[in-house]
């Protein structure tokens, strides 16, 4: 068993001694047009457009079967869309065979050749490039030192751990200057603290060599933590893309919202962009009919009150989280409501509080029937 | 190891070991005491070295041009196993998996044909052949090519359903390697084993073939030998024996390379 002991934040090498570093530029503009993608009679994709900034990095969040690894894959040419086109730095591309895109790609899969070193992994590409063979070597480790793997140059790829294999799939994809690196979900096959460290070391990479990335996930902490921006993918379609701050505080639908971070539905009255909830007056964000709503509640967006406001509720649980405490409530018109608090407000089971929702603007939909 | 309570006891195993060995063993032993026994029941290696005495060279020449034969047909018939059949294979897990027991069903039919049924329809076709290519002994390797496929097929779908074909040809097609280049630098290295297993059973079946270059009247290793058995049951009990070793050689070397393949993988 091998263990990772790569440190939390490991300093990256010098710019000067690493080609790598050295190269950094300012990336490329990678568009797509209208994507659309059938297998069979299915419809996969429907109608994609999609405008990545040079340098910048795009998650595809979304649910499994929603189409953000087929998206990725027409990216990367490893499928043809059936409509549409992908350009990169305003070159369409869209019948550019994969081995001729210029991409670096890490696969959900271990996808390192289990007959070749390491070292010569990474080299594959530049050889693939006709770089001499010395050159390659060089590069290549130099791409290894830049994720922490240098001194396992010579091992095999089942001599190491899922997270260095990992580590050595994004040297490998990084080494040849790619114009575009594409990340299908590279952290899912690992466990949970090598796939935080890698994940801030991918971006913090990334960041330093200014690659365009796009990264495709199914984990809304991961995509928020590292991206400049978010596309949230739903039955083939982009239902909202921006930056992580307003994915969160503006999600444009209830099913942006449910999917971005913790909420709760809560019936309210609209009426004029205001919806009431519990007797308070709360802006509304999404355009919704007058009269009965389901209002989607982040647990920040409710506190605990004192007797004669707000609306009276049963704890269901209570959940110490450090610096705050996370709890379920049952209010007394049935909704179950997530809220967080102060750590020193200790909720027990059955405990009787009341609860009210602070005024900032929230999603709504019409109410469904239940 | 644990012993399962209803593996057999240790003496019932000798017994079987002893009995099954004996069934391989002692026509083997006969064979060879046959070969060295003189006419007067004394040993000697007459027999052997007769082999080689020029003065007797014209009487095993069916022998030795059946060998040179033999070997031409089992190179022509690898290079059909991994030029045509290899690249099938790999182009049916990659592209269209849905072929499979298609392919699977026709791959391991001919062993269920009895060869002396094959040669019936395969006559005609040699017809044509004959008219294309000549009737040179090399072309029975397009037969031999229908022969070895179950063997082959078996060798090397095992070692494609050992690795993650597809994910290894979509990064090496992402790392900017063409076709070609993807099939000789990443496939072919990752089914060494299954190439050089489907290689060496096919040069075992050909060596050993005899009734379709019998019947279509093709000089081979084995049809030599029943030619020179007629007049010297001697020799061709000696070429039987040497056949046989190198079959055993072969088969060696295919337990050799799986075990130093799996080796590798669990160190």
């Amino acid at each position: 068993m091998t263990l990772d002991v790569t440190p939390a934040a490991r300093a990256l090498p010098q710019t000067a001694d690493n080609h790598l570093l050295a190269a950094a530029g300012d990336g490329t503009r990678v568009a797509l047009r209208g994507i659309v993608k059938d297998y069979g009679p299915t419809r996969v994709l429907h109608g994609v457009d999609l405008d990545i900034a040079p340098g910048e990095f795009v998650s595809l969040l979304g649910p499994s079967g929603c189409g953000k690894t087929t998206a990725l894959r027409v990216i990367s040419g490893l499928e043809d869309a059936t409509a549409g086109t992908v350009s990169f730095g305003g070159t369409d591309v869209s019948r550019t065979p994969t081995n001729k895109r210029d991409i670096g790609m890490v696969f959900q899969a271990y996808s390192l050749f289990p007959h070749l070193r390491v070292r010569d992994n990474v080299a594959f590409g530049l050889r693939r490039r006709r770089v001499d063979a010395r050159a390659a070597r060089r590069r290549a480790g130099e791409a290894l030192e830049l994720v922490g793997l240098d001194h396992l140059a010579d091992r095999y790829p089942h001599q190491l751990s899922g997270g260095q294999q990992q580590r050595v799939a994004l040297a490998r994809a990084l080494v040849t200057e790619p114009r575009v690196l594409l990340l299908d979900e590279p952290l899912s096959a690992l466990d949970a603290k090598v796939r935080v460290q890698l994940r801030d070391e991918i971006r913090r990479i990334q960041l330093r060599l200014g690659t365009t990335t796009v990264f495709v996930t199914h984990d809304q902490e991961e995509a928020l933590a590292v991206s400049d921006r978010i596309a949230v993918m739903d039955a083939g379609r982009i239902e909202q893309i921006g930056s992580p701050e307003e994915l969160y505080l503006r999600p444009a639908t209830p099913r942006v919202a449910a999917f971005i971070g913790l909420s709760s539905s809560v019936p309210g009255v609209a009426a004029g962009g205001t919806a009431t909830v519990w007797g308070t007056d709360v802006p509304l964000q999404s355009d919704v009919p007058d009269g009965e709503v389901d209002v989607l509640l982040r647990p920040e967006h409710v506190h605990l009150v004192g007797a004669g406001s707000g609306v009276g509720a049963v704890v269901e649980e209570s959940m110490f989280l450090g610096s705050i405490r996370r709890s379920l409530v049952r209010t007394d018109d049935g909704s179950l409501v997530r809220l967080q608090h102060a750590a020193d407000e200790r909720l027990q089971f059955g405990e009787r509080v009341r609860i009210a929702v602070r005024p900032v603007p929230v999603v709504a939909t019409p109410r469904q029937t239940r | 190891m644990t012993r399962s309570p209803l593996a057999p006891s240790r003496a019932t195993r000798w017994t079987i070991g002893i009995l099954v060995g004996a069934v391989f063993a002692v026509p083997f032993a006969a064979t060879l005491l046959f070969t060295l026994t003189a006419a007067d029941g004394s040993l000697t290696l007459d027999r052997w070295t007769a082999l080689f005495d020029p003065a007797r060279a014209a009487a095993y020449v069916p022998v030795w041009a059946g060998l040179v034969n033999s070997l031409v047909l089992a190179v022509v018939t690898v290079a059909i196993v991994l030029v045509v059949l290899a690249p099938t294979m790999v182009l049916v897990a990659l592209r269209y998996p849905a072929l499979r027991r298609v392919f699977e069903f026709f791959a391991l039919l001919p062993i269920t044909i009895p060869a002396i049924v094959l040669v019936v329809g395969l006559a005609p076709i040699y017809l044509a052949i004959g008219r294309t290519f000549g009737t040179g002994t090399w072309s029975l390797a397009f037969a031999y090519g229908i022969v070895v496929l179950p063997f082959a097929y078996r060798s090397i779908q095992a070692s494609i359903d050992a690795v993650d074909l597809r994910t290894l040809a979509e990064a090496a097609r992402t790392l900017g390697a063409s076709w070609p280049a993807v099939l000789i630098r990443v496939i072919a290295p990752n089914l060494r084993q299954g190439l050089l297993a489907a290689s060496l059973m096919t040069v075992a079946v050909v060596l050993g073939e005899f009734t379709i270059a019998s019947l279509l009247n093709r000089q081979v290793l084995q049809t030599g030998l029943v030619l020179v058995n007629k007049q010297d049951a001697w020799a061709s009990a000696i070429f039987t024996l040497l056949a046989l070793a190198f079959a055993f050689v072969l088969l060696l070397i295919i337990g050799r390379a799986g075990r130093v393949g799996a080796g590798r993988k669990t160190s």
